[in-house]
């Protein structure tokens, strides 16, 4: 069965296309869905080997689902031969991840979607979001009057139409979808529509009772946006990411409770759209998440210049959508003592007080798992543990619905390691390579540990760390757009040059932190890659700087004159 | 963990950090150039050894600071060049330094509040005897006060705050409910109130459900805003309950208002008028007779000669013996004068206004003038006149007096030293110096000047000679 794999000649028109762009004569007008990069996606080149292997399999597609083996009564018991080499629940970007991989390695694939491809990150998150920070950072730009002089440059009465931003938020979601499905059809996996669950080992079952059997499945099920008790959606002026995305209405005054970086890159966007902020944030301080020195710089960049208040320490206990001729009602209660403390009146508010895992109804009991807050639980190799702590043959969970890092090219970078793991080579994604952005105005982005995190192993492990930083103030190219404000800090190892964490705000962060966590991944040292040559005028200098300021006191790696 | 149900679900390498709290980090540019303790120099002379420690200004761009820490404290003895304070502005936290000896004798602002640049956050005593006094000094200048120390304060403290006198408020302000109000402040509204020291309990909200907006405060403030919002095109689609209900920034709105912009001369006078208003001015006012310049304007009219043409090489000869009124001053430092008498003649063409130059009035003659003039207006409407030709005046003439007007008051263009306003002729009866009455044509002419080059007894001179002129004008044809 598993050479069942099948290459309908559907496909041929398509393979023509994939050889061309593979090969150096490839016509420049050749349409291919592969040169597109997604959120957190790898751009998939197809290698001719493996279309030889696909070639020889030579069943017609039709068979595939009537050969199946499974049989409603064997529960529990895994069958021999298989539907599929992988099923991957949930198309999102984790699932999307895995299944171009896979076919890469020439395993039969086949990705259920019970809603649209593409998940939060396309759909309701990462894509859509980009589309009204490109706005809000341009408007902001606009109406920055101070900035525009400084550049010579006279603008007046900066305007938006904003249904005419919504519709490029939300045709940016259909462009991004649409590549995504296409690059899935015309690597030939399988989509297969419904809601998946699992009914036993290495069996799945999709809508209402289509069964398969897959040697190993992939659970990517994703997240959606929690909601504390006691606030009620309504969808209108009580809202979530997902509604806020649509922008159906910019408030004059929105409360956004939560400083996370949702939060942070809505307060982006409405500021700039003319509304005010007030943040809701349960901890003592704001942006809790990010490293302290770049949360404080944060706060004097992204907060305090802008018409946004704040109230931490504080949780919104209720939320009251607006009704009857009156205004969204916010209850704050002291976080530590639990005493109510003020109600706040405002136009709207945005529930940004992070995600929740998707994994009601997937069968879960089926094969004795038991989620933890409603996350998968999964060891280092995404392989799912069940209730006494083994591991579950043959499935693993990948992204948002095991909860190990949150962010979409996590849960891609999670697919890929898992497919790995299938061909028959072990990884282990290491985790603190994975970089996080912010895309405020200007970005954050950080990769590793934080300061105090790092602080904290040091003791631990008995070593010394050492803080190196650099100004964009001193960067040519951010001097030359006005937008000097920044910083850039290394956290590292004196005695071994090990990169520990690097955390930046200013300009195009979010682009610039992949030197670093490349180096982290790599296991690239500060004293080598100080040696690396930044072209001259660019941002990336900001990162050159920081590293030759980083003094190691191991015996320096000479270059070796080529 | 129900201690973070507010907190985002970060990814545990964001979120793991949150509940430690690092050292705060903090950037002291000491290596900076200290920042120096402006010395307000007062007129009177009870203080005169009190000095006031101002917010400095740290950055280009910081309006305002916040007290970080006090690093010394009441009482202290300072000296040159010690850190006093940590500021925080809009870019870092600075150490603060002093560049004079003396006693720490009073904190204004305390650690964690802010101040506008500019304002005093203490009290520096040269002596100990001196502390009380800055003591009680700083009691009485504490509270709620903006710092409205006017004349002396420094160029970046906010403008002196007359509170009532602002803009017209809006006329049907909303009744305060009795009993205890929920004051409710929009994030910006609060930064403002904080930023002017505007008392939020005195201030009526406009907004939405009685709410505090930026321009209430504004307005309490004696502020006209800014720069408004930028206008959002559409209209909100969710007609939401909370669809918020557009306010007006200061101005009451009239119903069925139209708004026009701008057109660009428009602008332009605009621009000029608000810039007149740097320059101190001051106005005399002379009557001229015009029987004699009527007789001559009744000869000369079938030639093609204006009264414009004739009133303004009047004015030219006369500027010829009175150089001063025809000078500029550019700098507020020097006299510039000029090497040419170029009259700029106030015209209003339609929806605008501007000034075509006779350039040399003084050297041309009559007929040449009167032939310019045409050429020029004839321009002016076709809208072809090249920038010389209305920017290059020395002095300007403006006249109401075909409309009637017998006597008005001009505002000085920038650039210029003076501006004659001339009213109508009219029969006016005036006695002779023996008391004889008899009827003559009277014209009142008004002329602004700027009062740092051009005094009285110049302004008066130079009328004198004008209404000689005027009043024998054979000189004009000659």
């Amino acid at each position: 069965m598993q050479s069942l794999i099948s290459t309908s000649p559907i496909f041929a028109p398509n393979r023509r296309s994939f050889e061309s762009y593979a090969s150096p004569t490839a016509l420049p007008s050749s349409p291919t869905p592969f040169s597109l990069r997604f959120c957190g996606l790898r751009r998939e080149v197809l290698r001719l080997s493996q279309l030889k292997h696909r070639v020889i399999g030579t069943t017609s597609k039709k068979t595939r689902f009537n050969v199946s083996s499974a049989s409603p009564d064997g529960n529990g018991s895994p069958p021999t031969t298989f539907d599929y080499d992988l099923v991957i629940i949930g198309a999102g970007v984790g699932g999307h991840g895995a299944a171009l991989h896979a076919v890469e390695k020439g395993l039969k694939t086949a990705i259920i979607e019970g809603d649209v491809i593409g998940g939060t990150c396309v759909n309701r998150g990462c894509v859509p979001s980009k589309a009204l920070l490109a706005v809000s950072g341009r408007m902001r730009e606009l109406q920055d009057e101070h900035h525009m002089k400084a550049l010579g440059l006279q603008v007046s009465g900066a305007g938006y139409n904003r249904q005419a931003v919504a519709d490029h938020a939300s045709n940016l979601a259909s462009k991004i979808r649409n590549n995504l499905i296409n690059s899935l059809k015309a690597l030939g996996v399988d989509i297969l529509t419904g809601f998946g669950s699992i009914l036993g080992p290495q069996k799945v079952k999709y809508g209402l009772d289509n069964l398969i059997t897959a040697k190993d499945i992939i659970i990517a099920t994703g997240s959606v946006p929690f909601v504390p008790k006691g606030i009620e959606v309504d969808g209108k002026t009580v809202v979530t990411s997902d509604h806020a995305l649509k922008l159906e209405f910019v408030p004059e005054w929105i409360a956004i409770v939560g400083s996370g970086y949702i939060g942070l890159e809505f307060s982006d966007v409405y500021t700039a759209l003319g509304s005010e902020v007030t943040f809701i944030e349960a901890l003592d301080q704001l942006m809790p998440g990010f490293d302290p020195e770049i949360g404080k710089l944060a706060q004097r960049v992204l907060i305090n210049p802008r018409k946004i208040d704040y109230h931490t320490g504080v949780f919104a206990t209720k939320i009251t959508p607006a009704k009857d001729g009156k205004p969204v009602i916010i209850e704050l209660t002291d976080a530590k003592t639990k005493e109510p403390k003020e109600t706040l009146e405002v136009d709207a508010a945005l529930i940004a007080t992070g995600r929740a895992p998707f994994t009601k109804g997937l069968g879960l009991e089926n094969i004795n798992v038991e989620t933890q807050r409603g996350f998968v639980p999964v060891d280092e190799r995404m392989r799912v543990m069940d209730a006494k702590g083994n591991t579950v043959p043959h499935l693993y969970c990948i992204g948002d619905a095991n909860g190990k890092l949150m962010l979409a090219h996590a849960a891609s970078a999670q697919g890929i390691s898992v497919v790995e793991q299938l061909t028959g080579k072990d990884h282990v994604l290491n985790h603190l390579s994975v970089p996080a952005a912010c895309f405020t105005h200007p970005e954050i982005s950080m990769v590793g540990l934080t300061e105090p995190q790092a602080k904290e192993k040091a003791k631990k492990e008995k070593f010394k760390i050492s803080v190196a930083k650099t100004s964009f103030k001193a960067n040519t190219k951010a001097l030359a757009e006005n937008e000097g404000e920044g910083l850039a800090k290394l956290i590292y190892r004196p005695d071994t040059g090990e990169i520990l964490g690097v955390h930046i705000l200013g300009m195009h962060a979010a682009d610039l932190i992949h030197e670093a966590s490349n180096a982290i991944a790599l296991g690239t040292r500060v004293q080598d890659i100080k040696f690396a040559v930044h072209a001259h005028p660019t941002l990336s200098e900001v990162l050159d700087e920081l590293f030759k300021s980083a003094h190691v006191n191991v015996d320096e790696h000479k270059p070796v004159a080529v | 963990m129900s201690s973070s149900l507010l907190q985002p679900r970060a990814p545990p390498s964001l979120s793991s950090s949150s509940s430690i709290s690092g050292t705060k980090p903090q950037w002291r540019f000491t290596s900076l150039p200290a920042v120096t303790f402006t010395r307000r120099a007062r007129n009177s002379t009870v203080n005169a050894k009190i000095r006031e420690i101002f917010m400095p200004a740290l950055s280009s761009t910081m309006t305002e600071g916040k007290i970080v820490s006090w690093i010394k404290s009441e009482g202290d003895v300072l000296s040159k060049g010690e850190s006093v304070v940590v500021v925080e502005s809009d870019k870092a936290d600075m150490d603060v330094e002093t560049f004079y000896d003396g006693i720490l004798a009073a904190i204004v602002v305390p650690e964690g509040e802010s101040a506008p640049v500019g304002a005093p956050i203490g009290l520096l005593a040269e002596t100990e005897a001196e502390i009380e006094e800055a003591r009680a000094k700083a009691a009485s200048s504490g509270g709620s006060s903006p710092p409205t120390t006017a004349a002396d304060a420094p160029v970046a403290a906010p403008p002196p705050s007359a509170p009532v006198a602002a803009p017209p408020t809006p006329a049907a302000a909303p009744v305060v409910a009795d009993g205890p109000r929920k004051i409710v402040l929009t994030p910006y509204a609060k930064k403002l109130a904080k930023q002017h020291k505007v008392d939020i309990s005195k201030v009526v909200g406009t907004g939405p459900f009685g709410r505090i907006t930026p321009a209430d405060v504004e307005a309490a403030a004696g502020i006209t805003p800014v720069k408004s919002k930028p206008p959002p095109v559409t209209a909100p689609a969710v007609t939401a309950a909370a669809a918020p209900a557009k306010s007006a920034p200061t101005f009451a709105e009239i119903p069925g208002a139209t708004v026009v912009p701008f057109t660009t001369m428009q602008a332009a006078v605009s621009k000029n008028m608000i810039e007149s208003l740097s320059v101190p001015t001051f106005r005399v006012g002379y009557p001229v007779m015009t029987d004699a310049l009527d007789a001559l304007y009744a000869k000369v009219k079938s030639k093609g000669v204006t009264m414009t043409a004739l009133l303004a090489k009047a004015a030219a000869m006369a500027l010829a013996q009175h150089p001063v009124v025809n000078a500029s001053c550019k700098d507020g430092k020097s006299f510039t004068y000029n090497s040419s008498i170029n009259i700029a003649v106030a015209v209003a063409i339609n929806g605008g206004l501007i000034t075509p130059v006779l350039q040399d009035a003084d050297k041309l003659d009559l007929y040449l003038l009167s032939e310019k003039w045409k050429e020029l207006v004839e321009k002016a409407r076709s809208k072809q006149l090249q920038p010389h030709e209305y920017n290059s005046g020395t002095f300007t003439l403006s006249n109401l007096g075909m409309f009637g007007v017998d006597r008005f008051d001009a505002i000085l263009p920038p650039g210029q030293g003076a501006i004659m306003a001339v009213g109508a002729s009219k029969p006016t009866p005036v006695a002779d110096k023996d008391g004889y009455f008899s009827v003559k044509n009277q014209m009142l002419v008004n002329v602004t000047a700027d009062h740092r080059i051009v005094y009285g007894a110049d302004l008066a001179a130079f009328l004198k000679t004008f209404a000689k002129i005027v009043q024998e004008p054979d000189s004009l044809t000659m």
